[in-house]
Protein backbone atom coordinates (compact mmCIF):
# COMPACT_ATOMS: atom_id res chain seq x y z
CA UNK A 1 0.00 0.00 0.00
CA UNK A 2 2.84 2.59 0.99
CA UNK A 3 4.37 1.81 -2.17
CA UNK A 4 1.65 1.94 -3.89
CA UNK A 5 0.71 5.55 -2.52
CA UNK A 6 4.38 6.63 -3.04
CA UNK A 7 4.41 5.55 -6.99
CA UNK A 8 0.93 7.64 -7.35
CA UNK A 9 2.18 10.59 -5.28
CA UNK A 10 5.41 10.44 -8.19
CA UNK A 11 2.82 9.95 -10.57
CA UNK A 12 0.55 13.04 -9.86
CA UNK A 13 4.07 15.23 -9.42
CA UNK A 14 4.79 14.00 -13.21
CA UNK A 15 1.22 14.88 -14.33
CA UNK A 16 1.47 18.03 -13.11
CA UNK A 17 4.89 19.07 -15.23
CA UNK A 18 3.74 17.33 -18.05
CA UNK A 19 0.58 18.63 -18.07
CA UNK A 20 2.18 21.68 -18.09
CA UNK A 21 4.54 21.34 -20.63
CA UNK A 22 2.12 20.05 -22.80
CA UNK A 23 -0.30 22.89 -22.21
CA UNK A 24 2.56 25.22 -22.95
CA UNK A 25 3.33 23.66 -26.00
CA UNK A 26 -0.82 23.66 -27.06
CA UNK A 27 -0.54 27.29 -26.57
CA UNK A 28 2.08 27.91 -29.37
CA UNK A 29 -1.10 27.24 -31.96
CA UNK A 30 -2.50 30.32 -32.05
CA UNK A 31 -5.68 30.77 -33.90
CA UNK A 32 -7.44 27.81 -33.58
CA UNK A 33 -10.47 28.66 -31.99
CA UNK A 34 -12.95 27.01 -34.39
CA UNK A 35 -11.33 23.24 -33.03
CA UNK A 36 -10.87 24.40 -29.42
CA UNK A 37 -13.45 22.50 -27.46
CA UNK A 38 -12.80 19.36 -29.37
CA UNK A 39 -8.87 19.77 -28.87
CA UNK A 40 -9.07 19.80 -24.98
CA UNK A 41 -11.14 16.75 -24.96
CA UNK A 42 -8.95 14.60 -25.83
CA UNK A 43 -5.99 15.96 -24.24
CA UNK A 44 -5.64 13.79 -20.65
CA UNK A 45 -6.33 10.58 -22.33
CA UNK A 46 -3.67 11.56 -25.55
CA UNK A 47 -1.01 12.18 -22.38
CA UNK A 48 -1.55 8.74 -20.96
CA UNK A 49 -1.74 6.99 -24.19
CA UNK A 50 2.24 8.32 -25.75
CA UNK A 51 3.30 8.51 -21.51
CA UNK A 52 2.50 4.95 -20.29
CA UNK A 53 0.63 3.01 -22.82
CA UNK A 54 1.72 2.87 -26.16
CA UNK A 55 4.83 1.35 -26.87
CA UNK A 56 6.15 3.57 -29.94
CA UNK A 57 8.36 6.68 -29.45
CA UNK A 58 10.31 8.48 -32.09
CA UNK A 59 13.23 5.66 -32.71
CA UNK A 60 10.21 3.20 -33.19
CA UNK A 61 8.14 5.25 -35.24
CA UNK A 62 8.38 2.83 -38.37
CA UNK A 63 9.29 -0.04 -36.67
CA UNK A 64 6.96 -3.52 -36.92
CA UNK A 65 6.94 -3.64 -33.32
CA UNK A 66 5.31 -0.84 -32.78
CA UNK A 67 2.16 0.31 -30.96
CA UNK A 68 -0.12 1.85 -33.45
CA UNK A 69 -2.44 4.63 -32.73
CA UNK A 70 -5.03 6.27 -34.79
CA UNK A 71 -6.38 9.88 -34.39
CA UNK A 72 -9.91 9.29 -36.31
CA UNK A 73 -11.45 12.14 -34.79
CA UNK A 74 -9.16 14.47 -36.62
CA UNK A 75 -10.88 17.72 -35.10
CA UNK A 76 -9.22 19.70 -32.91
CA UNK A 77 -5.42 17.97 -33.10
CA UNK A 78 -3.72 20.46 -31.15
CA UNK A 79 -3.73 18.15 -28.55
CA UNK A 80 -2.20 15.74 -30.50
CA UNK A 81 0.69 18.22 -31.80
CA UNK A 82 1.64 18.76 -28.69
CA UNK A 83 1.68 15.12 -27.34
CA UNK A 84 3.82 14.20 -29.99
CA UNK A 85 6.18 17.01 -30.06
CA UNK A 86 6.59 16.43 -26.35
CA UNK A 87 7.10 13.29 -26.98
CA UNK A 88 10.19 14.44 -29.59
CA UNK A 89 8.23 13.05 -32.61
CA UNK A 90 9.07 16.37 -33.89
CA UNK A 91 10.76 19.99 -33.29
CA UNK A 92 8.19 21.72 -30.75
CA UNK A 93 9.24 25.12 -33.01
CA UNK A 94 6.41 23.56 -36.01
CA UNK A 95 3.79 24.27 -33.75
CA UNK A 96 4.06 27.86 -34.24
CA UNK A 97 3.45 27.99 -37.90
CA UNK A 98 0.20 25.65 -37.05
CA UNK A 99 -2.08 25.84 -40.16
CA UNK A 100 0.24 27.99 -42.22
CA UNK A 101 0.98 27.09 -45.78
CA UNK A 102 4.16 25.72 -45.31
CA UNK A 103 3.19 24.12 -42.08
CA UNK A 104 3.46 20.11 -41.71
CA UNK A 105 0.56 21.09 -39.31
CA UNK A 106 -2.79 21.55 -40.85
CA UNK A 107 -6.13 21.55 -38.46
CA UNK A 108 -6.47 18.06 -39.57
CA UNK A 109 -3.44 15.34 -39.38
CA UNK A 110 -1.80 14.21 -42.28
CA UNK A 111 -0.12 10.98 -42.10
CA UNK A 112 2.22 11.80 -44.95
CA UNK A 113 3.80 15.34 -43.54
CA UNK A 114 3.85 14.41 -39.85
CA UNK A 115 6.73 12.22 -37.96
CA UNK A 116 4.28 9.53 -35.45
CA UNK A 117 0.77 9.79 -37.14
CA UNK A 118 0.17 6.89 -38.29
CA UNK A 119 -3.21 7.83 -40.10
CA UNK A 120 -4.68 11.07 -41.82
CA UNK A 121 -7.97 12.09 -40.38
CA UNK A 122 -10.20 14.95 -40.59
CA UNK A 123 -13.16 13.49 -42.22
CA UNK A 124 -15.06 11.85 -39.35
CA UNK A 125 -15.32 7.63 -39.32
CA UNK A 126 -12.58 6.91 -41.19
CA UNK A 127 -10.04 5.58 -38.74
CA UNK A 128 -12.01 2.67 -37.29
CA UNK A 129 -12.59 0.91 -40.64
CA UNK A 130 -8.80 1.51 -41.12
CA UNK A 131 -7.56 0.57 -37.59
CA UNK A 132 -9.88 -2.66 -38.01
CA UNK A 133 -7.57 -3.49 -41.11
CA UNK A 134 -4.07 -2.12 -39.61
CA UNK A 135 -5.24 -4.89 -36.90
CA UNK A 136 -6.04 -7.88 -39.24
CA UNK A 137 -2.54 -6.90 -41.13
CA UNK A 138 -0.86 -7.35 -37.64
CA UNK A 139 -2.48 -10.95 -37.42
CA UNK A 140 -1.54 -12.07 -41.05
CA UNK A 141 1.86 -11.08 -40.25
CA UNK A 142 2.04 -12.88 -37.16
CA UNK A 143 2.79 -9.70 -35.22
CA UNK A 144 1.29 -10.69 -32.08
CA UNK A 145 3.00 -8.21 -29.71
CA UNK A 146 2.16 -4.75 -31.13
CA UNK A 147 -2.30 -3.26 -30.72
CA UNK A 148 -3.70 -0.33 -32.52
CA UNK A 149 -5.59 1.85 -30.43
CA UNK A 150 -8.23 4.51 -32.28
CA UNK A 151 -9.45 7.56 -30.69
CA UNK A 152 -13.02 8.51 -31.69
CA UNK A 153 -15.37 11.32 -30.38
CA UNK A 154 -18.86 10.19 -29.73
CA UNK A 155 -20.75 12.26 -31.99
CA UNK A 156 -17.99 10.88 -34.37
CA UNK A 157 -20.06 7.46 -33.93
CA UNK A 158 -23.20 9.34 -35.83
CA UNK A 159 -20.87 7.93 -38.89
CA UNK A 160 -22.16 4.29 -39.94
CA UNK A 161 -18.91 3.50 -41.01
CA UNK A 162 -17.88 2.86 -37.44
CA UNK A 163 -20.58 0.55 -36.98
CA UNK A 164 -19.78 -1.37 -39.61
CA UNK A 165 -16.36 -2.04 -38.14
CA UNK A 166 -17.79 -2.25 -34.17
CA UNK A 167 -20.10 -4.94 -35.99
CA UNK A 168 -17.23 -6.84 -37.97
CA UNK A 169 -14.37 -6.27 -35.09
CA UNK A 170 -16.00 -8.03 -32.50
CA UNK A 171 -16.80 -11.09 -34.71
CA UNK A 172 -13.13 -11.21 -36.16
CA UNK A 173 -11.87 -11.73 -32.67
CA UNK A 174 -9.42 -8.68 -32.88
CA UNK A 175 -8.05 -8.66 -29.82
CA UNK A 176 -5.31 -5.99 -30.83
CA UNK A 177 -7.60 -3.42 -31.59
CA UNK A 178 -8.88 -1.11 -28.64
CA UNK A 179 -11.34 1.76 -29.13
CA UNK A 180 -11.03 5.05 -27.08
CA UNK A 181 -14.14 7.22 -26.96
CA UNK A 182 -13.92 10.22 -26.10
CA UNK A 183 -17.69 11.60 -24.67
CA UNK A 184 -18.09 14.86 -24.52
CA UNK A 185 -21.70 14.54 -25.01
CA UNK A 186 -21.76 16.08 -28.34
CA UNK A 187 -23.73 13.76 -30.44
CA UNK A 188 -26.73 16.00 -31.63
CA UNK A 189 -29.16 13.22 -31.32
CA UNK A 190 -27.35 11.42 -27.76
CA UNK A 191 -26.87 7.55 -27.20
CA UNK A 192 -29.62 6.00 -25.25
CA UNK A 193 -28.55 3.83 -22.82
CA UNK A 194 -24.90 4.62 -23.26
CA UNK A 195 -22.50 4.37 -26.03
CA UNK A 196 -20.80 1.48 -24.32
CA UNK A 197 -24.01 -0.58 -25.08
CA UNK A 198 -23.15 -0.60 -28.75
CA UNK A 199 -19.88 -2.13 -27.95
CA UNK A 200 -21.23 -4.58 -25.77
CA UNK A 201 -23.67 -5.84 -27.67
CA UNK A 202 -21.09 -6.60 -30.22
CA UNK A 203 -19.14 -8.90 -27.62
CA UNK A 204 -16.51 -6.01 -27.29
CA UNK A 205 -14.94 -5.61 -23.49
CA UNK A 206 -16.25 -2.39 -22.28
CA UNK A 207 -15.12 0.28 -19.44
CA UNK A 208 -16.60 3.21 -19.08
CA UNK A 209 -14.10 6.13 -16.91
CA UNK A 210 -13.54 9.39 -16.54
CA UNK A 211 -11.76 10.80 -18.83
CA UNK A 212 -9.82 13.39 -16.80
CA UNK A 213 -8.44 10.53 -14.25
CA UNK A 214 -4.70 9.51 -15.56
CA UNK A 215 -4.69 6.47 -13.29
CA UNK A 216 -8.47 5.08 -14.06
CA UNK A 217 -7.44 5.88 -17.92
CA UNK A 218 -3.60 3.96 -17.33
CA UNK A 219 -5.68 0.99 -16.10
CA UNK A 220 -8.86 1.12 -18.54
CA UNK A 221 -6.41 1.42 -21.40
CA UNK A 222 -3.62 -1.24 -20.67
CA UNK A 223 -3.11 -3.69 -23.36
CA UNK A 224 -5.03 -6.29 -22.09
CA UNK A 225 -5.85 -9.69 -24.48
CA UNK A 226 -9.44 -11.19 -24.29
CA UNK A 227 -9.63 -12.16 -27.83
CA UNK A 228 -11.63 -9.57 -28.56
CA UNK A 229 -11.54 -6.25 -28.84
CA UNK A 230 -12.01 -3.45 -26.28
CA UNK A 231 -13.73 -0.33 -26.18
CA UNK A 232 -13.15 2.45 -23.42
CA UNK A 233 -15.40 5.53 -22.57
CA UNK A 234 -14.19 8.12 -21.19
CA UNK A 235 -16.26 10.76 -20.05
CA UNK A 236 -14.81 14.38 -19.95
CA UNK A 237 -16.69 17.59 -19.82
CA UNK A 238 -20.11 18.35 -21.94
CA UNK A 239 -18.66 20.28 -25.13
CA UNK A 240 -21.63 22.74 -24.48
CA UNK A 241 -21.27 23.28 -20.68
CA UNK A 242 -18.04 24.82 -20.36
CA UNK B 1 -14.06 -18.36 -68.85
CA UNK B 2 -15.05 -15.05 -68.44
CA UNK B 3 -13.54 -11.73 -66.86
CA UNK B 4 -14.65 -12.47 -63.70
CA UNK B 5 -13.58 -16.03 -63.67
CA UNK B 6 -10.15 -15.26 -64.61
CA UNK B 7 -9.67 -12.60 -62.03
CA UNK B 8 -10.62 -15.20 -59.41
CA UNK B 9 -8.19 -17.41 -60.43
CA UNK B 10 -5.90 -15.09 -61.33
CA UNK B 11 -5.62 -13.72 -57.58
CA UNK B 12 -6.15 -17.03 -55.74
CA UNK B 13 -2.69 -17.45 -57.41
CA UNK B 14 -1.32 -14.42 -56.29
CA UNK B 15 -2.40 -15.45 -53.00
CA UNK B 16 -0.58 -18.51 -52.80
CA UNK B 17 2.53 -16.80 -54.37
CA UNK B 18 2.69 -13.49 -52.84
CA UNK B 19 2.46 -13.09 -49.27
CA UNK B 20 1.37 -9.17 -49.45
CA UNK B 21 -1.59 -10.09 -51.48
CA UNK B 22 -4.78 -10.00 -49.58
CA UNK B 23 -8.13 -9.97 -51.16
CA UNK B 24 -11.33 -8.00 -49.00
CA UNK B 25 -14.80 -8.75 -49.72
CA UNK B 26 -18.24 -7.59 -48.93
CA UNK B 27 -20.60 -10.69 -49.67
CA UNK B 28 -19.85 -10.18 -53.56
CA UNK B 29 -17.73 -14.02 -54.87
CA UNK B 30 -17.38 -14.46 -51.59
CA UNK B 31 -18.42 -18.24 -52.13
CA UNK B 32 -16.11 -17.88 -55.99
CA UNK B 33 -13.00 -17.19 -52.90
CA UNK B 34 -13.70 -20.16 -50.94
CA UNK B 35 -10.92 -22.21 -51.58
CA UNK B 36 -8.37 -19.41 -51.44
CA UNK B 37 -10.11 -18.17 -48.39
CA UNK B 38 -9.67 -21.57 -46.81
CA UNK B 39 -6.06 -21.89 -48.17
CA UNK B 40 -4.91 -18.40 -46.80
CA UNK B 41 -7.39 -17.29 -44.26
CA UNK B 42 -6.06 -14.15 -43.05
CA UNK B 43 -5.27 -12.78 -46.22
CA UNK B 44 -8.90 -13.71 -47.26
CA UNK B 45 -11.13 -11.39 -45.78
CA UNK B 46 -15.16 -11.00 -45.96
CA UNK B 47 -16.68 -7.83 -43.62
CA UNK B 48 -20.20 -8.95 -45.17
CA UNK B 49 -22.15 -5.97 -47.12
CA UNK B 50 -19.81 -3.37 -45.52
CA UNK B 51 -18.78 -1.43 -48.58
CA UNK B 52 -17.02 1.46 -46.18
CA UNK B 53 -15.37 -1.31 -43.86
CA UNK B 54 -14.00 -2.97 -47.14
CA UNK B 55 -12.43 0.20 -48.38
CA UNK B 56 -11.14 0.97 -44.68
CA UNK B 57 -9.45 -2.60 -44.12
CA UNK B 58 -8.13 -2.24 -47.69
CA UNK B 59 -6.72 0.76 -46.20
CA UNK B 60 -5.14 -0.82 -42.94
CA UNK B 61 -3.53 -3.76 -44.56
CA UNK B 62 -2.20 -1.50 -47.63
CA UNK B 63 -0.72 0.16 -44.56
CA UNK B 64 0.60 -2.72 -42.50
CA UNK B 65 2.99 -3.48 -46.02
CA UNK B 66 0.02 -6.14 -47.95
CA UNK B 67 -1.10 -5.52 -51.42
CA UNK B 68 -4.95 -5.13 -50.82
CA UNK B 69 -7.31 -6.34 -53.71
CA UNK B 70 -10.83 -4.74 -53.01
CA UNK B 71 -13.62 -6.28 -55.24
CA UNK B 72 -17.24 -5.92 -55.63
CA UNK B 73 -19.87 -4.73 -58.07
CA UNK B 74 -18.92 -1.21 -59.61
CA UNK B 75 -21.25 0.89 -58.19
CA UNK B 76 -20.76 -0.62 -54.29
CA UNK B 77 -17.19 -0.37 -54.55
CA UNK B 78 -16.53 2.88 -56.19
CA UNK B 79 -19.71 4.90 -55.89
CA UNK B 80 -21.33 3.70 -52.56
CA UNK B 81 -18.20 4.94 -50.41
CA UNK B 82 -16.07 7.29 -52.85
CA UNK B 83 -15.12 9.58 -49.75
CA UNK B 84 -13.01 6.18 -48.61
CA UNK B 85 -11.91 5.92 -52.02
CA UNK B 86 -10.48 9.54 -51.88
CA UNK B 87 -8.75 9.29 -48.52
CA UNK B 88 -8.48 6.03 -47.59
CA UNK B 89 -5.42 5.18 -50.16
CA UNK B 90 -3.57 8.45 -51.97
CA UNK B 91 -4.36 10.44 -49.18
CA UNK B 92 -2.70 8.31 -47.20
CA UNK B 93 -0.15 7.69 -49.42
CA UNK B 94 -0.84 3.84 -50.12
CA UNK B 95 -2.19 2.33 -53.08
CA UNK B 96 -4.22 -0.46 -53.57
CA UNK B 97 -6.27 -2.63 -56.18
CA UNK B 98 -9.42 -2.06 -56.81
CA UNK B 99 -11.48 -4.75 -58.89
CA UNK B 100 -15.24 -4.17 -59.82
CA UNK B 101 -17.46 -6.15 -61.80
CA UNK B 102 -20.78 -4.71 -63.73
CA UNK B 103 -19.33 -1.98 -65.89
CA UNK B 104 -21.91 0.27 -67.16
CA UNK B 105 -24.90 -2.11 -67.92
CA UNK B 106 -23.83 -5.56 -68.11
CA UNK B 107 -26.41 -6.41 -65.85
CA UNK B 108 -29.27 -4.78 -67.61
CA UNK B 109 -32.00 -6.69 -65.96
CA UNK B 110 -30.57 -5.38 -63.07
CA UNK B 111 -31.37 -2.11 -63.48
CA UNK B 112 -29.63 1.56 -62.40
CA UNK B 113 -28.86 0.46 -58.99
CA UNK B 114 -26.51 -2.14 -60.45
CA UNK B 115 -24.64 0.07 -63.28
CA UNK B 116 -22.16 2.46 -63.29
CA UNK B 117 -21.41 4.01 -66.12
CA UNK B 118 -19.45 7.23 -64.28
CA UNK B 119 -16.86 4.86 -62.25
CA UNK B 120 -14.19 5.88 -64.72
CA UNK B 121 -15.18 9.55 -64.72
CA UNK B 122 -14.67 9.25 -60.94
CA UNK B 123 -11.87 7.56 -60.70
CA UNK B 124 -10.26 10.15 -63.00
CA UNK B 125 -11.09 12.55 -61.01
CA UNK B 126 -8.71 11.64 -58.24
CA UNK B 127 -4.88 12.06 -58.37
CA UNK B 128 -2.47 9.25 -59.23
CA UNK B 129 -5.06 6.13 -60.03
CA UNK B 130 -3.98 3.83 -62.80
CA UNK B 131 -7.20 2.77 -64.73
CA UNK B 132 -7.05 -0.53 -66.71
CA UNK B 133 -10.34 -1.63 -68.81
CA UNK B 134 -9.45 -4.63 -70.06
CA UNK B 135 -11.18 -5.70 -73.18
CA UNK B 136 -10.77 -9.56 -73.13
CA UNK B 137 -10.50 -12.68 -70.35
CA UNK B 138 -7.08 -13.09 -71.03
CA UNK B 139 -5.90 -9.76 -70.79
CA UNK B 140 -7.08 -10.01 -67.15
CA UNK B 141 -4.53 -11.89 -65.08
CA UNK B 142 -1.41 -9.94 -66.58
CA UNK B 143 -2.68 -6.56 -65.47
CA UNK B 144 -3.42 -7.95 -62.17
CA UNK B 145 -0.07 -9.39 -61.53
CA UNK B 146 1.74 -6.50 -62.81
CA UNK B 147 -0.82 -4.77 -60.60
CA UNK B 148 0.67 -6.52 -57.73
CA UNK B 149 4.14 -5.91 -58.40
CA UNK B 150 3.87 -2.08 -58.23
CA UNK B 151 2.56 -0.27 -55.58
CA UNK B 152 0.31 1.84 -56.97
CA UNK B 153 -3.16 2.88 -56.77
CA UNK B 154 -4.80 1.13 -59.67
CA UNK B 155 -8.80 0.52 -60.88
CA UNK B 156 -9.42 -2.62 -62.69
CA UNK B 157 -12.86 -2.56 -65.03
CA UNK B 158 -14.49 -6.10 -65.39
CA UNK B 159 -17.00 -6.70 -67.90
CA UNK B 160 -19.10 -9.30 -69.54
CA UNK B 161 -18.87 -7.48 -72.84
CA UNK B 162 -15.42 -9.03 -74.42
CA UNK B 163 -13.53 -8.82 -77.83
CA UNK B 164 -13.29 -11.68 -79.47
CA UNK B 165 -9.25 -12.19 -79.38
CA UNK B 166 -6.89 -10.62 -76.55
CA UNK B 167 -4.97 -7.86 -77.71
CA UNK B 168 -1.88 -5.96 -75.94
CA UNK B 169 -2.38 -4.38 -72.82
CA UNK B 170 -1.06 -1.14 -71.69
CA UNK B 171 -1.62 2.21 -73.63
CA UNK B 172 -2.55 2.91 -77.23
CA UNK B 173 -1.41 -0.03 -79.71
CA UNK B 174 -2.30 0.28 -83.31
CA UNK B 175 -4.78 -2.57 -84.18
CA UNK B 176 -5.65 -1.13 -87.88
CA UNK B 177 -3.44 1.90 -89.87
CA UNK B 178 -5.16 3.62 -91.94
CA UNK B 179 -5.52 7.29 -93.50
CA UNK B 180 -7.09 10.22 -92.11
CA UNK B 181 -9.17 9.76 -88.89
CA UNK B 182 -7.73 7.92 -85.72
CA UNK B 183 -10.34 5.49 -83.72
CA UNK B 184 -9.61 5.20 -80.09
CA UNK B 185 -11.15 1.62 -78.86
CA UNK B 186 -11.07 1.17 -75.00
CA UNK B 187 -11.31 -2.21 -73.80
CA UNK B 188 -14.55 -4.01 -74.69
CA UNK B 189 -15.37 -1.41 -77.59
CA UNK B 190 -12.61 -2.44 -80.05
CA UNK B 191 -14.73 -5.79 -81.93
CA UNK B 192 -17.45 -3.30 -82.34
CA UNK B 193 -15.06 -0.72 -83.57
CA UNK B 194 -13.43 -2.61 -86.47
CA UNK B 195 -16.71 -3.95 -87.00
CA UNK B 196 -17.84 0.08 -87.71
CA UNK B 197 -14.87 0.90 -89.64
CA UNK B 198 -14.18 -2.15 -91.56
CA UNK B 199 -14.88 -0.29 -95.01
CA UNK B 200 -13.42 3.03 -93.57
CA UNK B 201 -10.21 4.74 -93.78
CA UNK B 202 -9.24 5.05 -90.36
CA UNK B 203 -6.33 4.20 -87.93
CA UNK B 204 -7.77 2.42 -84.90
CA UNK B 205 -5.69 1.95 -81.90
CA UNK B 206 -6.81 -0.26 -78.49
CA UNK B 207 -6.55 1.08 -74.70
CA UNK B 208 -6.25 -0.63 -72.07
CA UNK B 209 -4.69 1.79 -69.99
CA UNK B 210 -6.26 4.93 -69.72
CA UNK B 211 -5.45 6.49 -66.64
CA UNK B 212 -2.35 7.72 -67.02
CA UNK B 213 -3.45 7.87 -70.34
CA UNK B 214 -0.94 6.99 -73.37
CA UNK B 215 -1.02 10.42 -74.91
CA UNK B 216 2.90 10.42 -76.51
CA UNK B 217 1.20 7.60 -77.99
CA UNK B 218 -1.88 9.09 -79.43
CA UNK B 219 0.11 12.07 -80.54
CA UNK B 220 2.19 9.68 -82.41
CA UNK B 221 -0.11 8.72 -84.41
CA UNK B 222 -2.65 10.66 -84.79
CA UNK B 223 -3.63 13.32 -86.81
CA UNK B 224 -6.10 16.12 -86.54
CA UNK B 225 -9.15 14.04 -86.16
CA UNK B 226 -10.00 11.61 -82.74
CA UNK B 227 -12.81 9.34 -82.16
CA UNK B 228 -12.58 8.46 -78.78
CA UNK B 229 -14.96 5.13 -78.02
CA UNK B 230 -15.19 4.68 -74.50
CA UNK B 231 -17.66 1.82 -72.94
CA UNK B 232 -18.60 4.62 -70.09
CA UNK B 233 -19.81 7.86 -69.50
CA UNK B 234 -19.51 9.87 -72.38
CA UNK B 235 -16.33 12.65 -72.74
CA UNK B 236 -14.84 10.85 -69.47
CA UNK B 237 -11.50 10.91 -71.98
CA UNK B 238 -11.97 14.08 -73.89
CA UNK B 239 -9.78 15.80 -71.60
CA UNK B 240 -7.04 13.45 -72.13
CA UNK B 241 -7.35 13.75 -75.64
CA UNK B 242 -6.96 17.08 -75.90
CA UNK B 243 -4.15 17.60 -73.88
CA UNK B 244 -2.41 14.69 -75.88
CA UNK B 245 -3.00 16.96 -79.28
CA UNK B 246 -2.68 20.15 -77.36
CA UNK B 247 -0.89 23.17 -79.37
CA UNK B 248 -2.13 21.31 -82.83
CA UNK B 249 -5.66 21.90 -84.50
CA UNK B 250 -7.61 19.04 -84.41
CA UNK B 251 -11.64 17.70 -83.73
CA UNK B 252 -12.76 15.02 -81.08
CA UNK B 253 -15.86 13.12 -81.28
CA UNK B 254 -16.33 10.91 -77.67
CA UNK B 255 -18.99 8.13 -78.21
CA UNK B 256 -19.87 6.70 -74.55
CA UNK B 257 -22.76 6.29 -72.54
CA UNK B 258 -25.12 9.43 -71.94
CA UNK B 259 -25.95 10.86 -69.29
CA UNK B 260 -29.29 9.48 -69.20
CA UNK B 261 -31.28 7.32 -67.44
CA UNK B 262 -32.81 5.05 -69.30
CA UNK B 263 -35.49 2.47 -66.88
CA UNK B 264 -35.14 0.14 -69.26
CA UNK B 265 -33.84 -3.93 -68.95
CA UNK B 266 -33.69 -6.47 -71.46
CA UNK B 267 -29.70 -7.44 -72.70
CA UNK B 268 -26.48 -5.15 -72.51
CA UNK B 269 -26.62 -5.61 -75.96
CA UNK B 270 -30.14 -3.72 -76.05
CA UNK B 271 -28.40 -1.30 -73.90
CA UNK B 272 -25.73 -0.53 -76.49
CA UNK B 273 -28.31 -0.24 -79.27
CA UNK B 274 -30.29 2.13 -76.87
CA UNK B 275 -27.13 4.61 -76.45
CA UNK B 276 -25.57 3.94 -80.52
CA UNK B 277 -23.12 1.69 -79.13
CA UNK B 278 -23.40 -1.36 -81.31
CA UNK B 279 -21.66 -1.61 -84.60
CA UNK B 280 -24.32 -0.04 -86.95
CA UNK B 281 -24.64 2.79 -85.07
CA UNK B 282 -20.84 3.44 -84.35
CA UNK B 283 -20.38 3.37 -88.41
CA UNK B 284 -22.86 6.39 -88.66
CA UNK B 285 -21.65 8.30 -85.88
CA UNK B 286 -17.93 8.01 -87.06
CA UNK B 287 -18.48 8.22 -91.19
CA UNK B 288 -20.71 11.87 -90.10
CA UNK B 289 -18.29 13.08 -88.20
CA UNK B 290 -15.25 11.92 -90.99
CA UNK B 291 -17.69 13.61 -93.99
CA UNK B 292 -18.22 16.89 -91.64
CA UNK B 293 -14.29 17.00 -91.43
CA UNK B 294 -13.92 18.04 -95.53
CA UNK B 295 -17.06 20.79 -94.65
CA UNK B 296 -16.01 22.21 -92.03
CA UNK B 297 -12.34 22.57 -93.46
Amino acid sequence: MALAHEARLEGEAGETNGALAVSALMARMGGAEKHGPSASSTLDVLRVLYERVLRVSPATARAPERDRFVLSKGHGPMAYYAVLASRGFFDPSWLDAFGGFGSPLGHHPDRVLIPGVEVGSGSLGHGLPIAVGMALGLRARGLVGPRVVCLVGDAELDEGSNHEAIAFAARAGLEALSVVVIDNASASLGWPGGIGRRFEVEGWRVSTVDGRDHAALAVALADVRQRRPSAVVAVVEPKGGQ
Amino acid sequence: MTMRERFFEASSALLERDARVAVVLADISAAAFGAAARRCPERVINVGIREQLMLGVASGLALEGFRPIAHSYAPFLIERAYEQVKLDFGHQGVGAILVSVGASFDWAEGGRTHHAPADVALMDALPGWVVQVPGHPDEVGPILEAAVRSDDATYVRLSVRSNRAAHATGGVTVVRRGGGATVVAVGPMLDSVLAATADLDVTVLYAVTVRPFDAAGLRAVAGDTVILVEPYLEGTSTHVVSEALQGRLHRTLAIGVPRVELRRYGTARDHEQAYGLDPHALRRRIQTFITTEGLAA
